[in-house]
């Protein structure tokens, strides 16, 4: 048995926590082969994690398009029984396509590898959990981070150079990433979302300013993503991005199972919310009632 | 150009899930069924595309129980022209893995020949987000998953996604798939003369052979189990009774 562990390269950079928690998913099914299709550096960031036996490096891969990158998995694809990557939108995008190359199925987010044939995954916005055993030759999944321990770093894999193939299929454009000084959403061990109850994108800088008093990403659910209030990749839910930090707090948001879908698994949660009946106090730890534009400001100043 | 878009029935989202006792999966017995909300959006985007002037024919196309008539019925209401149903199963706690899906989907692509398909991003009963990209695969096609723009001129479609640091732009080369998020629209509803005259729009029924596809599992399921279940806590009086809990009692701060 041997992985082959596909990286996350945003613009330039090793998405380095998403590929640490992957590895500690799969570390128990061989050897693991890294995959980074993307600049040198990143390459060479992915061969110093604890737990890589060997970085692939892909120079020219398209921006992580998905037809040259599928391609170039699945000239690789012999070598491997399982075929992984983290369950972020750049592998969402490549491991399905991959799979169908292969004639398998995919399995997305994984939360628990069983053993080398059976997996866990939630379905139905987390509310279920499937055990499901897979008969393909090769088992192509996504691993939820969340469920998992960031690997360390002290590992010394070599790097090898593959040639990826360019497709005319898809051309990439342009890539509008916002540059944040906040730590990043999936990672980071304080989360501070905000709903519909802030009303306005004005108003999001009250949720912004209590994370920036704590070191915290912000979030936000659908709705405010929605109405304009944040943007789309603050989404945490069931399709959106799944977070587990150390505290979690939920400010004007009534708790719909596709918000809790993508937060229920944190250590600590707060909701603070002006309705005393809203469903997000029944997962909260700490629930505080009243107007977040009173309660939210006197939280940020007394910390 | 034609249009075709896959639609699912899938629980409806409001519904509150319960897994079964014996751990067999979860109960679909009397519960409400609705299309997948991506799947209108889907749906919506197609009939704009038609009201433009881009596409001549929206072709809905769902794979399931004879049941998913219905939510056919709904995509024609809200416009589409046409129906295909390919009956899978008989049995409505058996889901359609999407790789089989998308083999009997590449079989309708090859009969219709549309120059766009639109699927939904995932969904929202198994999660999968997987059957768009591996049509795409299977047609040898370019494919732009969780659209939230698309503009189609000529050959070509411009699609902007949502990825996990913002925002993408990128150009596939028609025909592709392109699978959509929750921002690219807002799904009409279909009005009372409408879902009337949908009932006369054609619905040609299709199964697996028709298309030479096996469709059994590749993934068993050993079992479904309820997910960890979380403590309601506790309601606190003040900000510095929070400051306080979350200091000594929580330890996080
Ligand atoms: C296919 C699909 C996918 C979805 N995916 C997701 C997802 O990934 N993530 C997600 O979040 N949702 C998702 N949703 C949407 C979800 O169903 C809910 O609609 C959404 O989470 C509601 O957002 P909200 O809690 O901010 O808004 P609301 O439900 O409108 O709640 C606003 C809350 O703010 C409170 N409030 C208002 N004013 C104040 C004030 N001044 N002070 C304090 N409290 C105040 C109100 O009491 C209320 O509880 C999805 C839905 C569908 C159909
Ligand atoms: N049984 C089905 N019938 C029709 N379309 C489907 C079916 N299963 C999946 N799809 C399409 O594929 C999309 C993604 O589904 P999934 O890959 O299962 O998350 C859905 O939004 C539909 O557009």
């Amino acid at each position: 048995m041997a992985v082959l562990l596909l990286a996350d390269v945003n613009g330039a950079e090793l998405a380095t926590d998403q590929l640490a928690k992957a590895l500690t998913a799969v570390a128990g099914l061989g050897p693991v082969t890294v995959l980074v299709a993307g600049p040198a550096a990143a390459a060479t960031e992915a061969a110093g994690l604890a737990g890589v036996a060997k970085v692939l490096h892909a120079e020219d891969a398209g921006h992580g398009l998905a037809e040259p990158l599928a391609d170039l998995i699945v000239s690789l694809a012999g070598d491997y029984s399982h075929i992984a990557g983290a369950a972020t939108a750049f592998a969402k995008n490549v491991l399905p396509r991959v799979a169908a190359l292969l004639d398998v199925m995919v399995i997305s987010d994984v939360t628990a590898v069983v053993d080398a044939d059976t997996f866990e995954r939630p379905i139905y916005a987390g509310n279920a959990i499937q055990t499901v055993k897979s008969a393909d030759a090769t088992k192509v999944f996504s691993v939820r981070t969340a469920a998992f321990a960031a690997a360390g770093t002290g590992g010394a894999a070599s790097v090898e150079t593959v040639g990826a193939k360019a497709s005319d299929l898809s051309n990439w454009i342009e890539d509008k990433v916002a540059a944040s000084d906040r730590p990043d959403l999936t990672s980071a061990k304080i989360v501070v979302s905000g709903g519909r109850g802030v009303g306005s994108k004005e108003s999001f800088a009250v949720i912004e300013a209590l994370a920036d008093k704590l070191g915290a990403a912000v979030g936000a659910s659908r709705a405010a993503v929605d109405s304009g209030y944040a943007p789309n990749d603050w989404q945490v839910g069931q399709t959106g991005k799944v977070v587990a930090p150390q505290l979690y707090v939920a400010v004007g948001i009534s708790g719909a199972i596709q918000h809790l879908a993508g937060m229920k698994d944190s250590k600590v949660i707060v909701a603070i919310n002006k309705d005393e009946e809203a469903p997000i106090f029944q997962v909260a730890d700490y629930g505080l009632v009243g107007d977040l534009f009173t309660l939210v400001p006197e939280l940020t100043a007394k910390l | 150009m034609k249009v075709l878009v896959p639609v699912k029935r899938v629980i409806d989202y409001n519904v509150k899930v319960r897994v079964k006792a014996d751990g067999s999966g979860v109960d679909l017995a009397n519960v409400k069924m609705s299309m997948n909300p991506f799947d209108e959006i889907a749906v919506e985007e197609a009939i704009r595309l038609k009201e433009k002037g881009i596409a001549t024919e929206v072709v809905v196309v769902s794979i399931g129980v004879k049941q998913a008539q219905e939510t056919l019925r709904n995509a024609l209401a809200m416009g589409a022209d046409r129906a295909i149903l390919i009956e899978a199963t008989a049995d409505v706690h058996q889901d359609i893995e999407p790789l089989a899906v998308a083999k009997l989907l590449a079989g309708v692509v090859k009969e219709e020949a549309p120059g766009l398909v639109l699927c939904g991003k995932q969904a929202i009963d198994n999660d999968m987000n997987a059957t768009g990209q591996m049509l795409a695969a299977l047609l040898g096609w370019a494919q732009a998953t969780f659209a939230s723009e698309l503009a189609v001129e000529g050959d070509k479609a411009t699609v902007t996604r949502e990825v996990d640091g913002g925002l993408q732009t990128i150009s596939v080369k028609l025909p592709a798939i392109v699978t959509v998020d929750l921002r690219l629209n807002e799904p009409r509803y279909a009005s009372l003369p409408n879902i009337m005259k949908a009932k006369a729009k054609p619905l040609a029924a299709k199964t697996p052979a028709d298309y030479g596809v096996d469709v059994a599992p590749r993934l068993s399921v050993v079992k479904t189990s309820e997910p960890a279940g979380r403590k309601a806590g506790v309601k606190v009086g003040s900000v510095d009774e929070l400051i306080a809990k979350l200091k000594d009692e929580a330890g996080v701060l």
